[in-house]
């Protein structure tokens, strides 16, 4: 039950990468092959027939400045070329990879002085301090391996240790020490399992290099010695013929490219699939708005917006989707809401349950790939955001709908000055003057209580606390006096106490200006003191809505009423908390009928089959249960 | 604007350069067997070899040697060629212009265009431009550069004949500017191929992983122009790791001009050096080294501080 | 105090000092300046702190993965420190920990099999019979199926994750189990479940606890005695109902009155 079946198969999966293998695997045939392949001898002179083209009768590829046979020539050179490359790029991973390790799991002095080492070897340009090792060894190849190998070594070492500090401050580090695990056991099982991954990254990479190092020193005749020669000698005895003898050099420089092809492509391929941030195509750009179906299809059953269109903002019959592989993740499946001017609605629900998606669909925030609008509707007075143009889209976004998002320290760019990120959006949709738009940055970020706003306005994010940076992000998105707010856990991030005022703070500035609030939160505490009307959601759907008194105290969905029974209410300690059993399910497989079945209680026959639609409690409040209609 | 970040950072260059002068000193001098006699040939006189010996400081300890070294090097004496006859640091001033020249212009041109090709490649992510110079960049980085100048002077230079093969011999022999940059076309263009093939990728990974973050999204929900976030908040934060990357290449460019000079005989460092590890002209491999890596040092320390002037997290230490 | 199987006397820890390299003096941070605690056998001790008022740091040092710059640190009347540098074995049978983050706790290159048998063959020696018989038990205290454990840690939710660090931290069969945030990264849901578990535990082991934690509602449910830290210090402890009832730290009823049901209430 190891990983490498998969792995394996992720990496021939890939067409590419297979390619690589294949010309590699084709190429490594051919020079193991070498002693039993009918070749001549690739030192035997032949001064008659030198310098013969390719195709010469008796030699395939032609001869070379004394008659030698290029074919055998150039496959006992592949041969010669392709070992140097693997013993030196082994043993340099193998050398720095001690060094890195040691140094990042012992760290003190030993750290210390390593890396100031590794430092001052890393100041040469390295094939310039390979150049003085075989100038003080003397040229010959082994001399040439060795000082290639001493100049990688560094390289190793330093990516060895970044990777090996990374694991050494883990949890599972300290969690292995207190199960009473020796250093030496500590290093062996925990340590190198995880920074193994790396170091074979780093040698499929290297080797290559190595190659190309290697031929470049017997290129210049500081490697391989005549008569021996590998690709890099032959290209250097080619060089001085390339104007009456082109193919001599030509040859051994095609068989290094089709050698560093092959091992690149392979390289790269081991890397996506051992690093694990680059699984799953994680790193596919994001596009400037999510995509969506078209129109007709994903207005397919909805009913004519009516009064809806008049308001600020309707999400009717939202359904948002991911597709990664082959899995399809309904994140949302089938959202309705609308927000009235100055109304306050909350969206609450665990995490994945669809009301962050929900959120950022709204402005087409979504990151895609993978994400895709593929049903419902966004109105803002009655014009679907979802198909409008990009530019129309643009003047909304900031302008008349603006966020909050939840982790201010990554949410602001952090290479530029606080002041000019409010400023920034100011210019784009009120079209002021630098200077005016700059003035009124500083305003609002007074109006947010930020001390000192005016020489503060000049400074960076990571000059912040996390409540202040949080401060900015409000003011930014208060800049152009926006009719709707979506605020996405804004303060999660926060201390308690931070995390008081700055709900405080949000919430009046957005009644002094009458801006209408979505707020999205796992806390019911939170919603009830800030929403006038809460949206419960669970596997990507609305399960209970209505008016937050109603909702919360009276709650008529099994699940709302189970959320807040295992929830701890501050005063309350001897109330029971009774926990949900089983797992919220996994928006790639959810069950027929009500998501929330398999963990309810009250679950009958009739709740695992068909769609279940929300009925009506008593006027506003509804819920999506069987036994509400009942 | 002389922060304490870039102080600071001024002041550790003089540890690095002492460190490079013991790296450089200790090489040269483990030399096994006899550098006088390695000088002289197998058959000097016991005389010649301890007037050599004396000559070089080799009947000292290797302390004192190195005191005595890096005293000389203070004063600019790097030692004299016994192979040329005349003042290491002669030769080597007039050899490091062109090197300079050469790597000055392959490391801008691999830098412009590897940055430029990254960011097409990563804003138009799978599309034909991205595959077509992702082709480009699998090919750059698996080609020798000593072979591509080869492949260069055979059709540019002898095919075509447009441009001169090399035999540029005398960098200011009255050709002027012009026939200065006729010469420097082919052999620049070879060193930036490759240095510029792991700018692409390195680009198109930064450009690619810095588009999903946060700060990229809050730049969308301002309202922004596509154009806007890509450039101005997306393009900034990918440069923070790109700087110094850069500075890595310099060392590349520096190192690649030794394959470079010998294939299109540029007259700079790298050439003699080849030619002095051959006739085994040890002080002239030393003082040739030591110069390119002090002017690697010194590159870096540019890379670090226009990356500090970008990010004031980095300014902040 | 009488029966305390914990106790902490004028702990300081400090970080950093020192310069840089032609640098400005690197400032000296004391995480944890004189805390002075002891837990009574089989209770609970919650902590509460925000974020940087050291109550990780003194976690740590309770468990002796790190040692205080000052202070003394005892567990059944013997100096941690003294035995994190002697004889780790026997601190790490007498108290063990469970870390916040689920997942990142757990080796992810490690069967939950493998992850379990360490504690038992490296602190008590048990022979691979026996081995497999107790983390089969150990599973089945956690709540999981016992199938589960030939399965890779990714394959688990934060909520089954957190079990599995339980049934580690359970492994070494100790006295005392320090709890660092284990249900500040779960779902509201999930989170009752595993507190629930923790509490069913320690009625059948008669484990004690130090619960430290960001929360005050969950602090209160699971807690006997409470201590308040802020900016390294122990401004407030006390009983349970007293400290939540009658607060007299200035911030102590600050953080109350920041829990947002609390103010709807008033």
């Amino acid at each position: 039950m190891s990983g490498r079946p998969t792995a394996w198969r992720l990496l021939t999966q890939n067409a590419v990468v297979a390619f690589g293998l294949g010309l590699l695997g084709v190429l490594v045939l051919i020079v193991l092959a070498a002693p039993v392949l009918p070749l001549l001898d690739p030192n035997v002179t032949d001064v008659l027939h030198r310098l013969k083209p390719p195709l010469f009768p008796g030699h395939p590829l032609g001869t070379d400045q004394v008659g030698r046979d290029i074919l055998s020539r150039l496959i006992w050179g592949t041969r010669l070329s392709l070992a140097v490359g693997v013993i030196a790029a082994l043993t340099a991973a193998f050398v720095g990879s001690v060094i890195g390790l040691s140094a990042a799991f012992y760290g003190g002095l030993a750290d210390t002085l390593l890396m100031r080492g590794i430092d001052m070897l890393m100041a040469f340009p390295y094939l310039l301090l390979a150049l003085a090792i075989v100038a003080a060894l003397g040229p010959g190849l082994f001399n040439a391996m060795m000082a290639i190998i001493i100049v990688n070594i560094p390289f190793f070492a330093r990516g060895v240790r970044g990777g090996t500090l990374s694991v050494v401050n883990a949890d599972f580090m300290a969690a292995a020490r207190l199960s009473g695990l020796t250093n030496l056991q500590i290093i062996a099982t925990e340590l190198l399992p995880n920074v193994l991954p790396g170091i074979v990254i780093g040698v499929s990479t290297t080797i290559g290099w190595m190659i190309l190092e290697t031929a470049g020193l017997s290129f210049l005749g500081l490697g391989a010695q005549p008569p021996q020669a590998d690709l890099g000698g032959m290209l250097g005895e080619g060089r001085n013929l390339i104007q009456v003898a082109p193919h001599v050099a030509t040859i051994p420089g095609v068989v290094i490219l089709l050698l560093a092809v092959g091992i690149n492509l392979v390289g790269d391929g081991l890397r996506d699939v051992l690093d694990p941030k680059l699984k799953s195509g994680g790193l596919a750009r994001t596009h400037a708005r999510t995509a969506a179906a078209r129109g007709e299809e994903r207005r397919r059953g909805l009913t004519p917006a009516g009064s809806d269109a008049r308001l600020p903002l309707a999400v009717r019959g939202l359904h948002t989707q991911f597709t990664v592989g082959r899995q399809v993740y309904k994140a949302v499946g089938g959202v309705s809401f609308t927000v009235k001017p100055g109304e306050a609605v909350g969206l609450v629900g665990e995490s994945g349950s669809g009301k962050t998606v929900t959120a950022l669909s709204i402005a087409g925030l979504v990151a895609t790939p993978p994400g895709k609008i593929v049903q419902g509707e966004i109105l803002h007075h009655g014009e679907d955001l979802v198909d409008a143009p990009m530019a129309r889209l643009q003047a909304v976004r900031g302008n008349s709908i603006a966020y909050v998002f939840q982790d201010p320290l990554t949410t602001l760019n952090p290479l530029m000055p606080v002041g000019e990120q409010v400023a920034e959006t100011i210019r784009r949709h009120q079209g002021v003057p630098r200077a005016e738009a700059w003035r009124r940055a500083i305003a609002l970020l007074e109006s947010v209580r930020l001390p000192d706003a005016a020489a503060r306005a000049s400074s960076y994010p990571h000059e912040f606390s996390g409540g202040q940076r949080q401060r900015v992000g409000i003011a930014m998105a208060l800049a152009n006096n926006p009719e709707v707010i979506v605020a996405d856990e804004p303060t999660t991030a926060l201390d308690v106490t931070t995390q008081a005022q700055v709900l405080a703070l949000l919430n009046d500035l957005r009644r002094e200006r009458n801006a209408a609030l979505v707020f999205i939160s796992h806390d019911v505490g939170v919603i009830a003191e800030l929403c006038d009307t809460v949206y419960v959601m669970y596997g990507g759907k609305v399960v209970e809505s209505g008016p937050v008194a109603d909702v919360l105290q009276a709650p008529a969905h099994p699940y709302t009423q189970r959320l807040l029974a295992c929830v701890p209410v501050l005063g309350h300690p001897d109330r029971k908390i009774e926990p949900i059993p089983g797992l919220p399910p996994a928006t790639n497989a959810l069950p027929d009928g009500c998501a929330f079945a398999p963990r309810c209680d009250l679950a009958e026959a009739r709740c695992r089959s068909g769609s279940i639609e929300l009925v009506a409690v008593s006027g506003e409040h509804l819920a999506r249960c069987v036994r509400v209609a009942a | 604007m002389l922060n304490s970040y870039i102080l600071r950072r001024l002041l550790l260059i003089a540890p690095v350069l002492f460190g490079v002068t013991i790296i450089v000193f200790l090489v040269i001098s483990l030399v096994p067997g006899d550098p006088a006699k390695a000088i002289l040939g197998t058959f000097a006189t016991p005389e010649a070899v301890a007037q050599v010996r004396h000559d070089l400081g080799l009947d000292e300890s290797l302390p004192a040697q190195y005191g005595i070294w890096l005293f000389n090097l203070l004063q600019g004496d790097f030692g004299r060629s016994y192979i040329l006859h005349k003042p290491v640091i002669v030769e080597i001033m007039a050899r490091l212009f062109p090197t300079l020249l050469l790597a000055g212009v392959a490391l801008v041109l691999s830098s412009v265009f590897g940055i430029l090709l990254g960011i097409v490649a990563a804003v138009r992510q799978n599309a034909w431009p991205d595959k077509v110079i992702t082709v480009a960049v699998l090919i750059g980085i698996s080609t020798p550069s000593f072979w591509l100048g080869i492949l260069l002077i055979f059709w540019f230079g002898v095919r075509l004949a447009w441009l001169p093969v090399g035999g540029m011999q005398e960098m200011f022999g009255g050709g002027g500017v012009w026939d200065v940059t006729r010469h420097l076309v082919l052999p620049s263009c070879a060193l930036a191929a490759v240095a510029g093939a792991v700018l692409v990728r390195l680009t198109r990974g930064a450009m690619l992983e810095v588009m999903r973050q946060d700060f990229v999204r809050t730049a969308r929900a301002k309202g922004l122009p596509e154009r806007r976030v890509i450039f101005v908040h997306a393009f900034r934060n990918a440069l923070v790791g790109i700087i110094p990357v850069i500075g890595l290449e310099a060392g590349f460019v520096l190192g690649g001009a030794v394959y470079i000079e010998t294939v299109f005989q540029w007259p700079g460092i790298g050439r003699m050096l080849v030619s002095a590890i051959s006739t085994r002209d040890i002080l002239l491999v030393q003082g040739g080294v030591l110069v390119i890596a002090f002017a690697y040092v010194l590159i870096n320390l540019l890379a670090d501080i226009a990356q500090s002037l970008l990010d004031p997290r980095i300014r902040a230490g | 105090m009488s029966g305390a199987v914990l106790s902490t006397q004028d702990v300081v820890r400090e970080f950093g000092g020192g310069r840089r390299w032609f640098g400005t003096p690197r400032p000296q941070v004391r995480a944890v300046d004189g805390v002075s605690l002891a837990v009574p056998r089989g209770r609970t001790l919650g902590i509460v702190g925000e974020s940087g008022c050291g109550k990780s740091t003194l976690a740590r040092m309770m468990v002796g993965l790190l040692l205080p710059s000052s202070g003394a640190i005892e567990i059944d009347g013997a100096s941690v420190a003294e035995l994190a540098r002697t004889d780790r074995k026997a601190l790490h049978r007498k108290v063990q920990m469970v870390f916040q983050d689920p997942l990142g706790s757990l080796n992810p290159r490690k069967t939950v099999q493998q992850i379990l048998e360490a504690p038992l063959r490296a602190l008590h020696g048990m022979e691979r019979a026996a081995r497999r018989e107790r983390v089969a038990e150990l599973m089945s205290l956690v709540s999981l199926r016992a199938e589960f454990a030939e399965r890779y840690p990714h394959e688990f939710s934060g909520g089954q994750s957190q079990r599995i660090g339980i049934a580690r931290a359970l492994a070494a069969n100790p006295e005392v189990i320090v709890l660092d945030e284990p249900v500040s990264a779960l779902d509201v849901s999930v989170q009752a479940q595993v507190l629930m578990l923790l509490a069913d535990l320690q009625a059948r082991l008669g484990l004690t606890y130090v619960f430290i934690s960001h929360d005050l509602a969950v602090v209160e449910t699971i807690s006997d005695e409470v201590a308040m830290m802020y900016f390294g210090k122990v401004v407030e402890r006390g009983p349970r109902a007293r400290i939540f009832a009658d607060p007299q730290h200035e911030y102590t009823k600050l953080l109350l009155a920041s829990i947002p049901g609390a103010r709807q209430k008033t």
